[in-house]
């Protein structure tokens, strides 16, 4: 018997979640000397004031969605992928190569050949930690861990290496081919006079992620390699009594999670960037795991989780801009958004759920009697 | 059976008053009351679910009663935590024991009554209690002995002696003979009877009618968290008490034909399993069920039945050769998935439902295609095919009586029988040619046990054949056409049910085969000992 109605434990909970965090974050921005009203009005200004502002926003949240995805797959067959920063790192690499090697005559055979160079170097990248926690047991926390330092290195030895250009000082890719840029917000949405987007770097690729979100609901809830997927993730015997195998459920969950990650490339590498610098992830593949917490792993609760990372990224970026507010403290309060919606949870949830059975009870009779019934 | 030695003015041991206690929605327990007379035993009695092990943890003190008082020995006491209970002079046998494995028995009994902070006299002290307690008790057990070197029945006596030696004049055990062999139970039954006459009080919880009536002088029956009613035992009969319990007048033998054995369907020979940690489980082990006929295994919970079962249904390797239906089937591990199992018409009731027969957090439709769910009825290409699933899921539900009848609750939100049916219903109306069937009645109401046994004679009378695996006797005698007993991963003999009586089974699961004469309970503790129980 569920003990809240759907929509406090949806709606209800998060919002709650997020308001502790503000106020304890208004109350750290009080203490350093400055206005949380101010900071506040600041940061939504700077993130959702203009178009602007927007196509930052949403060229964070498009990063966020796609990891937020990775960790939220893998999660649902019960595995921590941690190594989404590293699987982006190689789906740039992915992106790289297809972009510099492969002569395009549109942007739109691009964009495709790129996002499956993505998919595939990301997923290549966890099928390594993926096969041996199938096979050998090696926890999947700690390899993909390892595996992120390995991709850092990696990129570091390629872009100094074989994909530096002749004559260039600096550790990146020489740029992309034209026909390979990608149409940003400011090309898509400008028209005649009105310039909008101006300068963001929000780009076509939101939308792949938007379809992702939908493909991966498809996936989860709609096919039998999803029902088998959560099954394995509810518990691990009774997939094996049903005949659904570890090693395959293993495997394909962390290919599914390497890929996506890996395609978040195609809006920081392809989109943004226009070519492979070092750092490119900057750190997005580990607040995916903070989104996918927050969105409940639900790809719809990850779109939400992203929007708001994306929000907070940005929006904290003109703070540091704008006030004496250091850069460090968004990075608290993006901590603080993280405690009370990831970790803190039942902090939350736990008083709420006695407030609901307090209003129930005293109409009815109590509930699990109904079900207890049972042996007619 | 001695009467309880109580005159009107003697106060109870324990008395209850008015407990209630509720966890969130669910009312465990309701406006509770009882009188235990010091010096007899008294039995509570109930479904799982009924509120039995709630009570006896206000007791103990690992719950606080939301409402209600407790009075021990006429006085009224509070219990905050299992110490104040201890002091309170209550001692619990748990149904799983609460034993550290490597220590000895005499560090056991002592460990969290030590005198001082020096162990040795301690332990001094215990060794002659403990020989005193064993003298008066027949509580007979090697102070030291490593626990995981001895047997279930002798690390339960550990127990009991642990609490004795707290001075414990109230002692409750729950479920004591889940893990026992009949002659073990029988020496438990006359410990309690040395104790009883000693002046203890004794608190037995059970859901088994044959030991209330056997030892107890008074019973409560409990139904929904509520105390239906408290009567004496010599006063009340098995099917007056499981009315009581179920609410309802129920069977308590099962009405069969007897058997008319077809064709071979299974055919297992020289089968052996070792387990993930290198132990051999099953040694050797051949038998054949028919067409029409249910096998029986009976046998002491880990003596490798469940291996058997778990190999027969295709999720743990083995050696040897296994033919269904004349051919034979891989048990190497790289083709012998569930999947293929069931594509070979073996259809499987796993022991443990709620570990491995249901994902508790899936809804009752969806564990109706688990395991089946490659079924061509139940997918439309790469997808699920959700309206067939769930139109069929609300046919089964009618068929089998399951209720709540609603096809999109959580398996865990229904009560044991009613997800004993699911998956019931589940495997039986695939129309299998072979039933695998463990503990089908383990946790499940009274009520539901009738129709789940209804299911399987049905099922056997349509000419399939089951196998059953199943540590109640009574439930092996009562379904089996034939009964294999196993012990230590062999099968030390088959009998007919007709011509054999719970003595023999009980001897033949204890791992003797000379059941011509009596044996004592050394004997068999030892021969249990050797096998590692």
């Amino acid at each position: 018997m569920d003990a809240m109605p759907k929509w406090a434990e949806v709606v209800l909970v998060p919002l709650i979640s997020l308001l502790l965090a503000a106020i304890l974050s208004a109350l750290v921005i009080l203490a350093i000397g400055e206005s949380p009203w101010e900071a506040l009005k600041l940061m939504v200004d700077g993130a959702l004031g203009s178009t602007y502002g927007w196509g930052y926003t949403l060229y964070y949240a498009t990063n966020f969605i796609f990891t937020g995805l990775a960790v939220a797959i893998a999660f649902h067959a019960r595995m921590f992928n941690i190594g989404g920063e590293g699987q982006a790192v190689l789906g740039g690499l992915g992106v790289a190569l297809v972009c510099l090697f492969i002569p395009f005559p549109h942007w739109s055979l691009a964009l495709i050949a790129s996002a499956c160079g993505a998919a595939l170097f990301g997923a290549a990248w966890a099928f390594i930690p993926a096969i041996l926690q199938a096979k050998r047991g090696s926890h999947i926390v700690i390899t993909t861990i390892m595996f992120n330092f390995i991709a850092a290195a990696l990129l570091n030895y390629l872009l100094v290496g074989a994909l530096k250009p002749a004559g260039s000082m600096e550790p990146a890719t020489g740029r992309f081919p034209e026909t390979t840029h990608l149409p940003s917000f400011q090309d898509m949405f400008s028209f005649g006079e009105a310039t909008l987007f101006r300068g963001a770097p929000a780009n076509i690729s939101f939308f792949v992620a938007l379809a992702a979100c939908v493909a991966l609901w498809a996936l989860i809830w709609r096919t039998r390699l999803g029902y088998e997927l959560r099954a394995f993730g509810h518990s691990e015997s009774a997939a094996r009594y049903a005949g659904i195998s570890p090693t395959k459920i293993i495997v394909i969950s962390m290919l599914i999670s390497g890929g996506l990650a890996g395609m978040m490339a195609i809006n920081n590498v392809q989109g943004e960037a226009e070519r492979l610098v070092l750092n490119a992830v900057e750190g997005a593949g580990f607040i995916g795991i903070a989104v996918a917490l927050m969105g409940r792993s639900h790809p719809f609760g990850v779109l939400l989780a992203a929007l708001l990372f994306g929000f907070l990224y940005q929006g904290g970026a003109e703070l540091a801009l704008w006030t004496s507010i250091p850069r460090e403290l968004i990075v608290v309060i993006q901590a603080l958004v993280i405690l009370f919606t990831g970790a803190l949870d039942n902090m939350v949830r736990m008083p709420l759920e006695n407030l609901f059975l307090m209003r129930r009870r005293p109409p009815g009779p109590d509930r699990k009697s109904t079900s207890a019934e049972g042996a007619r | 059976m001695t009467a309880p030695q109580t005159t009107p003015d003697t106060a109870p041991a324990i008395e209850l008053k008015g407990i209630s206690k509720a966890f969130g929605p669910v009312q465990a327990n309701k406006d509770i009351s009882i009188r235990v007379m010091p010096g007899t035993i008294h039995g509570i009695i109930g479904e799982n679910g009924a509120g039995k092990s709630t009570l006896m943890s206000i007791l103990y003190g690992f719950y606080k009663a939301d409402r209600g008082e407790i009075f021990i020995g006429g006085t009224k006491t509070e219990i905050p935590d299992s110490q104040a209970a201890i002091s309170a002079g209550i001692g619990m046998v748990f149904q799983h024991f609460k034993l550290v494995e490597n220590f000895t028995v005499l560090e056991n009994i002592v460990l969290g009554a030590e005198d001082s902070g020096l162990l040795r006299p301690s332990l001094a002290r215990a060794r002659r209690e403990l020989k005193a307690l064993a003298e008066e008790y027949e509580l007979n057990v090697d102070p030291d002995a490593i626990i995981e070197d001895i047997g279930v029945g002798m690390q339960q006596r550990v127990e009991i002696l642990k609490a004795l030696y707290r001075q414990a004049d109230i002692l409750i055990l729950d479920e004591p003979t889940g893990v026992l062999t009949p002659a073990e139970a029988d020496h438990l039954f006359r410990i309690l009877e040395n104790l009883r006459r000693e002046g203890k009080t004794i608190i037995l919880i059970t859901h088994k009618l044959r030991e209330i009536m056997e030892i107890t002088d008074t019973v409560s029956v409990m139904r929904r968290g509520e105390m239906t009613a408290t009567v004496k035992t010599a006063e009340t009969s098995p099917a007056e008490l499981a009315e009581l319990m179920v609410g309802r007048k129920v069977l308590l033998r099962v009405n069969k034909e007897p058997a008319t054995p077809g064709a071979v369907i299974l055919d297992v020979k020289d089968l052996h399993v070792t387990d993930a940690k290198g132990v051999h489980r099953v040694k050797g082990v051949s038998f054949e069920v028919r067409a029409g006929e249910v096998l029986g295994i009976a046998g002491v919970a880990g003596n490798g039945q469940s291996e058997l079962l778990e190999v027969l249904g295709g999720y743990e390797t083995a050696t040897g050769t296994v033919t269904m239906n004349g051919t034979p089937i891989d048990l190497t591990g790289t083709k012998s998935d569930g999947q293929s199992r069931r594509r070979r018409g073996i259809a499987h009731v796993p022991e443990d439902r709620q570990a491995e027969g249901l994902i508790m957090d899936y809804s009752a439709w969806e564990n109706t295609a688990f395991g089946y769910h490659h079924d061509d009825k139940y997918r439309s290409g790469l997808f699920m095919n959700n309206a067939a699933i769930l139109s069929d899921t609300t046919d089964k539900m009618q068929r089998f009586d399951v209720r709540p009848p609603d096809p999109k609750l959580a398996a865990k939100n229904f009560s044991g029988g009613n997800q004993q049916k699911i998956v019931l219903a589940r495997e039986i109306e695939r129309n299998p040619d072979l039933l695998l069937i463990g503990q089908p009645t383990r946790g499940v109401d009274i009520g539901a046990i009738e129709f789940i046994h209804e299911q399987i004679i049905a099922l056997r009378d349509q000419g399939k054949a089951i196998l059953l695996v199943s540590v109640e006797l009574e439930e092996i005698m009562a379904l089996s056409d034939r009964i294999a007993v196993m012990f230590d991963g062999r099968i030390m003999g088959t009998r007919d049910p007709s011509q054999t009586d719970e003595r023999e089974l009980g001897l033949l699961m204890a791992g003797i085969t000379d059941t011509d004469h009596d044996h004592s309970v050394e004997e068999i503790e030892d021969n249990l000992a050797k096998a590692g129980h």
